[in-house]
């Protein structure tokens, strides 16, 4: 007994590894490690087209009907892949070029981005894939059912079975729903790329595909002893042995031909395996690989439908031939399924049921878990694909066109986007489910499946037209399209339908009204007896015939418009114009220049578009404000503008949604809208940035110029004692008969001037802290007087030295000024000591003082005090009275040449005192002393 | 007879290694702290060679030598700027009013020497 706690639990484990890869894959990407970008992912990927009817359905129509029942399925694909790949490398390069992201996209979007097309193309694809997504569904609650009542293998059609199967069949629903909802729409993606579920599907191809093969060889090598004892064993049995051979009826070739049309068609029309060949498409050239990959793929899941099969049957029909019920009951040709006395076995699950009945049990598991495999993953891409469909082709077209939504104006749909795609996956499921529940038990899985390639190859004329033939027109492909969806819905829906007694059975024998031309089943009189049509393909047929003869006759009588036209010329010479991109930019002039312009300011602000828009206009000699108009040159040449701003993909698109007015799909909206804010604020930003950078520019040039100077004057300033000091300590070190009274001169030159360097060095620093700002002040209340009286302190030694008459005056009460106490001090004692070297060197007299002073600013005064320090030494020419404060200027003396020091003291002096909020100046005559007078503002 | 280099520079305590590398290599020197009283020893003294500041106060050496270049008697007279100022563009300037050398400070007692000699060397 397999409990089926332990099946759930096997099988929700199994959907958990699943999700891990997807998860794993979506971060790899995101990362930007793709670990999709291989051929052999992509060849796997495409084997999601193998599904639970690959599985368990081949096995099925095998039984009833041999090699012929499925292997048109998988030839279909294989020619498909093998003959047909310049199809698909067309479609997969238009796709990469116009972003494509699904199939009804494609259609619609060369066909002028009909959204009538795209609308239509949906419908036909969510109706037609419906049929198909409820066989999924039927192969995994049966499947289910069968193996939780292990190791019975006798399917009892009782009610409360019947029930059951389709209370799981529900539930199962209801998962795959879910499971695709978080596949597929756990973000927005703008490409319409799923890294991770591509990842997650080529690892379900690799399980589906161990664990057919693991059935397959459990049956060939363990109940026989190979191929050859099977196949002899199964000739012994007419009803198997009649299969050997292709059974050649009216029908036999028709019915191969139509299954194999179908198939090349599907293997590309299919919305899931438009996604994975063309939309998850990495590299083009992967193709190449997946070419002969996978039709290997194909070739080793199928090798051993046959063995299976005839498995099942040889070990079924012994038990049959025990069973009296269902000995009576056994047809001459095998109908797929065999009706017991408890129960019946369907050969469709031939792979499952073999297995229980030899015991098998973890086997048989596996079997389970490979069909749930090949199931779930038909159902996710699928939906996924069709919800992409629904909402960008079908919902959002028609909510925008709802002008009382206000949608335009929101400015993020991403929200509602992600909910309608969920919707959606929900509702396609949920009508799959509907569908199994009405319908699908009066069929097998592979003509359920039928029903539904024959609906998508309604899409082949359009698409294979569309991209070799320019002179194909909107209203062609949607005429056909119309007609052969009509048709379709009346040749195999309606008699499905009617079998399933929503409708007069009487409908399909005798036509409507009576009238037995009309009959859905023998439509115009064609049938098996007269040409060997059956239902397939009869409806096909009569599909295509429609469709193509309305395609092509439409469209040769219909005009294209310029977007139609636009669109063909890009699908159809896709290889011309994917080399020269530029070119590619066909438009229609219906924009107005102040869209262009408004486009371009969005993008490019308003300085650069008018600068832009300017350069133009005088290129083309036109007057810029008036004359512009939005001609072909204008719109590329915006488009180009904005190509340089945000990529030439997204100019392109920005560009046309501007000049077409077309609507573009959601998603790019949606993209487009939340990059376009942060461009906008973004290009905001950037032109306030250049503007500030402009002015710290020439902000910069000047100091840098300034930092210029001043390095080449201190280098300069360094160079002159370093001369000496070199030039002394050669001679001292070269001349070793120097006598003592030159030593000692040449030696005391020396230590003078690297003292004066260390000074000079000392200055600079100090210069260079001030200037920069990042002396820190220690401002605090003080009074003056104690200033002054530390710097004659400090200055006594020097002015004692030269024998100077130093003259004092201080005041009795205080001078409280804010100020660091130090460096008001450096000012003193550089002042004082200035005088000290200008003094007249044999009568020396210095001066200094304080007094109150008000100045006058604005309406008040301001108190403050003004020291002096006055010297009556060679005094300092007008002209140069500024120029001493800046730093290393000198006077050079006509009589007393170039004073010492070292020609930032006073810049120093000039910046402490600026500051502090002061001022500084001097009042001199040349040869009449100078006197130096500097104020600082008052507290009290 | 000895040759007779001037030198000229305002800083005394350069004037006085120079001084001294002159005599010790047996040249006549004189030396000169202001652009004119160069002119003046040019004009009296007639150097051989003048070894020529150019931050000088009030006329500087460019002045100088652009002035002795004029005149044609001074011809012959080797001029070799010798200066802190050591950008390309004060060099370039220097070697353009036809000086016979541009000496950047601070310099190599040998190599002075050995250039002045050098310069000298050609003339009898």
């Amino acid at each position: 007994m397999l409990e089926q706690k332990i099946i759930i639990f096997v099988a929700f484990g199994y959907m958990g590894l699943l999700f891990a890869i997807a998860f794993f894959g979506d971060k790899r990407a995101e990362a930007g490690k793709s670990i999709i970008s291989n051929p052999y992912i992509y060849a796997l990927s495409l084997a999601v087209y193998c599904t639970a009817w690959t599985f368990y359905g081949s096995v099925g129509a095998a039984s009833r009907s041999g090699a012929t029942g499925f292997l048109s399925i998988y030839l279909g694909p294989t020619l498909m892949m093998i003959l047909g790949w310049p199809i698909l490398r067309k479609i997969i390069c238009i796709s990469k070029i116009n972003r494509i992201t699904s199939i009804a996209d494609f259609i619609a979007s060369r066909y002028g981005k009909s959204a009538t097309i795209g609308g239509a193309v949906t419908i036909i694809a969510v109706l037609g894939i419906i049929p198909y997504m409820s066989v999924q569904i039927k192969a995994i609650s049966t499947s289910f059912q069968l193996i939780s009542q292990y190791p019975d293998v006798y399917m009892a059609k009782t009610a409360s079975n019947l029930s059951a199967i389709k209370n799981t069949a529900f539930f199962v629903a209801i998962l795959l729903a879910l499971f695709a909802v978080i596949f597929g729409t756990r973000h927005l993606e703008a490409t319409e790329r799923h890294e991770g579920l591509v990842a997650a599907i080529a690892f379900e191809s690799i399980v589906k595909l161990v664990a057919i093969l693991s059935v397959g060889m459990f049956i060939t090598y363990g109940l026989y002893s190979g191929f050859g004892d099977l196949f002899s064993q199964a000739s012994l049995v007419p009803r198997i042995e009649q299969l050997f051979v292709m059974e050649v009826n009216a029908s036999t070739f028709t019915g191969w031909y139509n299954a194999l049309f179908l198939a090349m068609m599907a293997i590309f029309l299919l919305p899931r395996q438009f996604q994975v060949i063309v939309v998850e498409n990495v590299d083009e050239n992967y193709l190449k690989k997946a070419v002969w990959l996978f039709p290997m793929y194909l070739l080793a899941i199928n090798i051993f439908v046959i063995p299976i099969a005839f498995g099942g049957m040889l070990h079924f029909f012994k038990q049959c031939a025990l069973d009296p019920v269902c000995r009576q009951a056994l047809p001459r040709t095998f109908g797929g399924i065999l009706k017991f006395a408890n129960g019946t076995v369907d050969a469709d699950y031939f792979a499952l049921s073999l297995l229980m009945a030899k015991k098998q049990q973890g086997l048989a598991l596996f079997a389970f878990i490979g069909g749930m495999s090949a199931a779930t993953g038909m159902v996710i891409v699928e939906t996924i694909a069709l919800s992409t469909m629904v909402c960008n082709d079908l919902v959002m077209p028609v909510l925008l066109r709802l002008s009382f939504l206000k949608l335009e104006q929101k400015s993020d749909l991403s929200r509602l986007l992600l909910i309608i795609r969920r919707v959606s996956i929900l509702l396609i499921v949920l009508l799959g489910y509907l569908y199994f529940h009405y319908v699908v038990e009066y069929y097998s899985l592979v003509s359920i499946g039928m029903i539904s390639f024959a609906a998508v190859a309604q899409f082949s004329p359009a698409v294979i037209g569309g991209i070799f033939w320019k002179g194909a027109t909107r209203r062609g492909a949607l005429w056909g399209l119309l007609a052969g969806f009509i048709i379709w819905v009346y040749t195999l829906v309606l008699p499905s339908l009617a079998q399933a007694g929503f409708l007069s059975i009487k409908l399909l024998t005798h036509g409507p009204f009576g009238i037995e031309l009309l009959s859905p089943v023998h439509l115009f009189g064609l049938d098996v007896r007269h040409l060997g049509f059956n239902q397939y393909s009869h409806a096909v047929f009569w599909s295509m015939f429609a469709n193509i003869a309305l395609f092509t006759g439409v469209s040769l009588f219909s005009k294209q418009n310029a977007m139609e036209h636009k669109q063909a010329t890009l699908f159809v010479d896709v290889f011309k114009y994917s080399v020269e991109s530029e070119k590619s930019s066909f438009w229609r002039a219906t924009a107005s220049v102040l869209d262009l312009r408004m486009l371009l300011e969005r993008f490019l602000g308003k300085n650069r578009t008018d600068d832009a828009l300017e350069l133009y206009a005088r290129e083309h000699h036109l007057n810029w404000e008036k004359d512009l108009v939005a001609d072909a040159g204008l719109v590329s040449y915006a488009e180009k503008l904005l190509a340089g701003a945000i990529g030439s993909a997204s100019a392109l698109v920005m560009v046309r949604s501007v000049v077409e007015e077309e609507p573009l799909g959601m998603d790019e909206i949606m993209h487009i809208l939340d990059e376009t804010q942060q461009i906008i604020i973004y290009s905001r930003e950037l032109e306030k940035a250049t503007r500030d950078l402009e002015a710290a520019n020439e902000r910069l040039k000047e100091l840098d110029r300034l930092k210029n100077e001043f390095i080449s004057t201190v280098t300069h300033e360094l160079r002159s004692p370093l001369t000496s000091v070199r030039a002394l300590a050669e001679i001292v070190q070269n001349t070793p008969d120097l006598d003592v009274h030159k030593h000692h001169q040449f030696v005391g030159i020396i230590i003078k001037e690297s003292e004066r360097l260390s000074r000079l060095i000392n200055a600079v620093l100090d210069f260079q802290k001030i200037e920069s700002g990042q002396i820190q002040w220690q401002m605090g209340r003080l009074d003056f007087n104690e200033v002054i009286e530390d710097s004659v302190f400090s200055t006594g030694q020097l002015i004692e030295e030269k024998n100077i008459n130093f003259i004092l005056e201080t005041a009795k009460n205080p001078w409280i000024v804010s100020g660091d106490k130090d460096r008001l001090i450096q000012v003193m004692v550089n002042l004082i000591s200035n005088a000290v070297k200008f003094c007249d060197p044999d009568n020396g007299r210095i001066k200094v003082g304080m007094q109150v002073e008000s100045e006058k600013a604005g309406d008040h005064e301001n108190r403050c005090l003004k020291v002096f320090v006055k010297d009556n030494g060679i005094g300092i020419g007008k002209e140069d009275q500024e120029i001493i404060f800046h730093e290393f200027r000198q006077v050079i003396s006509q009589t007393r040449g170039r004073p010492a020091g070292t020609g930032i003291g006073l810049t120093i002096t000039k910046h402490i005192i600026d500051s502090h909020g002061g001022r500084i100046w001097v009042d001199s005559e040349l040869d009449k002393g100078a006197t130096f007078f500097f104020t600082l503002p008052l507290i009290e | 007879m000895k040759k007779r280099i001037l030198i000229v520079d305002d800083e005394p305590n350069i004037v006085v290694p120079l001084e001294f590398l002159m005599k010790q290599n047996n040249f006549d020197v004189q030396a000169a702290e202001t652009g004119e009283k160069a002119m003046d020893l040019i004009s009296s003294w007639k150097p051989d060679l003048i070894l020529l500041d150019i931050m000088l106060p009030g006329m500087d050496g460019y002045e100088v030598c652009q002035k002795i270049r004029q005149e044609k008697e001074f011809n012959h007279t080797r001029i070799v700027f010798l200066s802190a100022m050591a950008r390309s563009i004060d060099i370039a300037k220097g070697m353009g009013l036809s000086a016979d050398d541009y000496i950047t400070k601070p310099f190599a007692t040998d190599y002075v020497v050995n250039k002045i000699k050098e310069l000298l060397a050609g003339d009898s």
